[in-house]
């Protein structure tokens, strides 16, 4: 369940983007952007402002991997896993972020410091393997980087 | 007096560390007492030497790379803010060869300039292709654009000049720009490169393409992966209108023109110019039929250019220079230059702008120096996921739209991804189709069902399980995709996966036969 304060924020971007022509997408930005994601209890409030039924909504939001329906942790970890990164090697990193980690793919830590995604070109490519931590694009990144970005991200 | 110091500001350049060279410059000068002026240019593309950073002398600028926080005392010891040598010193950017040999048209002011600096663009030949552009009819500027031969660059190489035309014979009060800047393609980065190191040259691009259709609203789809080029096309954006370069009559003339930019939220089919527009319009990524084309019936309905990133920031230097000067570069009817990006298992990786023409082993080994692993280079990928896989065999095609149709490949984006003879292409062709069941927009069937039941044939043929019956069930399947879907996504799909089981056929076990 979102708190009252959430729901307060969400309309306040749903009344923002009213008269905005394509307005799902800027809106679903802005309340991720906010929020840290897209709540499914925001879905009624969006489809009654903007005449679409909950399954409009549900199908945009769905579509999209940008868009989470659930909070990630405090840091985001997303790892290419496109062609130029593989021919340098990111399946290896990939299983390096996991093991470390101890989570898959979507899935976030216990202590909620860190969710880990695959991405799909960067378009850091000229420097593979490449991350991206947060909003930070790392290049030829190597299993000490990451364990040097977990460093001090303030676990052990 | 003041040393003028570079330091990129792109994207690859800072994720190889340039903001923090470049806070080490700043506190370095200060403990010295130095006068130093820094700025923050865009990467000239030499990726293989970022961290590079250059100093003005009289003679001309300077590089020095790749730098790593620890040379940068040794730097100033050598007194590198006069030019001096270093074992880091690189001479004369200018004559770098890497950089020296090629054709820069589109990318002529990428790494030269501040990027979000206006009058910097404007000292270097900037605006000249509007303000040319002011002084002719719509159909002289279409007519300059269809001349110069230009094909889009996003991959589908649809004549510009022609797209163009239809919008503007298409009678509307309203029509739009869009410019997709959705570069999903892996192993691809020059529309990041053009909208984070000269967004300048894009604006003008998509004001030139508004005033010769009619249209007096413009749209950058930009993908969520970069939030660098967002932040510098917004600034840009907002200087440009300040400037009276954007809104309402533009440089005093009757024309109007409102741009912004959209965030894309990572689907990869949205590349697809049917896909972008559902998106922009706040729907579901999924694609349209055609007819009718989106020149005529496109952005809610209206007649719409969507031109790639790369296709509208080569305008400005077609309207500047004429139509001839751009179609006396290339070869056959791929006129002009086009900006190739190495990637991959490569020893010096970058983006080089060429006239079409050059060959992929000259590419591979002259620019790209050989793999960057030392090992033989197997086979590269060109034109991003959708793109063949080619053997050594076929390095020696030239890079040309016709020729590379001639062998079942594309050219597509001028991405090119290279592997050694450790990459499986049994795995990369079972990737081709476990990327297309993630980002299919799942209208069409062949796609949607094609690209999971691909995965699941490559799975057994790996195993050995009845090859050659589940080689025939593959062959089939690919072909029932590319005739059977309605966009290049479940169309190429089989593009990477049939050229991998046709030229490494070991790959998959069937060495036997």
């Amino acid at each position: 369940m979102i708190s009252e304060q959430e729901k307060k924020r969400i309309e306040h971007h749903i009344n923002l983007f009213l008269d905005y022509p394509g307005a799902l997408l800027p809106l679903m930005h802005a309340i991720q952007d906010d929020i840290g994601y897209i709540p499914e209890d925001s879905y009624l409030l969006i489809s009654k402002a903007y005449n679409l039924s909950v399954a409009e909504v549900h199908g945009f939001v769905s579509f999209y991997h940008h868009f989470r329906t659930h909070p990630s942790g405090k840091h985001v970890l997303q790892v290419c896993r496109a062609e130029s990164c593989q021919s340098m090697g990111s399946e290896k990193l990939e299983k390096y972020c996991k093991d470390k980690l101890g989570i898959d793919f979507h899935e976030t830590t216990k202590d909620n410091l860190f969710t880990l995604e695959p991405v799909y070109c960067l378009g850091n490519c000229a420097c593979s393997p490449a991350v991206m931590f947060d909003e930070e694009v790392l290049g030829r990144v190597t299993p000490e980087k990451i364990d040097q970005l977990i460093l001090n991200s303030g676990i052990k | 007096m003041t040393y003028k110091i570079y330091i990129p500001r792109d994207s690859s350049a800072i994720s190889l560390g340039a903001n923090d060279v470049f806070n080490e410059i700043l506190k370095e000068s200060k403990e010295r007492n130095l006068d130093v002026s820094i700025i923050r240019n865009g990467s000239r593309g030499i990726f293989w030497l970022e961290p590079m950073i250059e100093v003005e002398t009289p003679k001309g600028r300077v590089a020095y790379g790749p730098i790593s926080l620890l040379d940068v005392a040794g730097l100033f010891d050598q007194e590198f803010y006069l030019g001096k040598k270093h074992s880091l010193f690189l001479g004369l950017t200018e004559e770098i060869s890497w950089l020296k040999n090629q054709e820069r048209l589109t990318y002529a002011r990428v790494g030269v300039t501040d990027p979000v600096d206006i009058d910097d663009y404007e000292k270097h030949d900037g605006f000249r292709g509007l303000k040319k552009s002011i002084s002719l009819s719509q159909e002289e500027i279409v007519k300059e654009v269809t001349e110069s031969g230009l094909r889009g660059r996003g991959g589908a190489a649809f004549p510009t000049g022609i797209k163009w035309k239809t919008v503007m014979d298409t009678p509307s009060t309203k029509k739009y720009i869009v410019c997709n800047a959705d570069e999903g393609d892996s192993g691809t980065f020059s529309d990041r490169m053009i909208m984070e190191n000269d967004p300048f040259v894009l604006i003008e691009g998509m004001i030139i393409a508004a005033m010769a259709v009619g249209a007096d609203q413009g749209y950058i789809y930009l993908r969520s992966e970069y939030p660098n080029a967002q932040l510098i096309l917004n600034e840009a954006i907002e200087i440009a209108n300040q400037k009276g370069y954007l809104g309402s009559n533009i440089l005093g003339s009757k024309f109007s023109f409102t741009l912004e930019v959209s965030r894309a939220a990572g689907a990869y089919i949205c590349g697809e110019e049917t896909s972008l527009l559902e998106s922009l319009e706040g729907k579901r990524g999924l694609v349209r039929y055609k007819p009718p084309l989106p020149a005529i019936e496109g952005l809610y309905g209206k007649p719409t250019v969507v031109n790639n990133v790369i296709s509208l920031a080569t305008i400005p230097i077609i309207m500047d220079k004429g139509a001839k000067y751009y179609a006396d570069f290339g070869m056959g009817r791929s006129k002009g230059t086009l900006p190739i990006q190495l990637a991959g298992n490569l020893k010096q990786t970058g983006l080089i702008e060429k006239a079409f023409g050059i060959t992929l082993r000259e590419l591979l080994y002259d620019f790209g120096g050989g793999s960057a692993s030392g090992r033989p280079i197997k086979a590269v990928q060109v034109g991003g996921p959708l793109g063949a896989f080619l053997p050594e065999s076929q390095f020696d095609t030239p890079l040309d739209y016709e020729k590379f149709t001639e062998i079942k490949a594309v050219v597509g984006h001028g991405g090119i991804v290279a592997f050694d003879d450790t990459a499986d292409m049994s795995k990369l062709a079972r990737y081709s189709f476990e990327f297309c069941a993630l980002e299919s927009c799942g209208k069409c069937t062949p796609c949607r069902i094609g690209s999971t039941r691909g995965m699941e044939v490559i799975d057994k043929i790996r195993q050995g399980v009845d090859q050659d019956k589940n080689v025939d069930t593959l062959r089939d399947l690919s072909e029932t995709m590319v005739h059977g879907s309605l966009c290049a996504m479940g169309g190429m799909t089989p593009f990477p996966v049939m050229s991998a089981l046709n030229f490494f056929p070991k790959d998959f076990g069937l060495d036997k036969k």
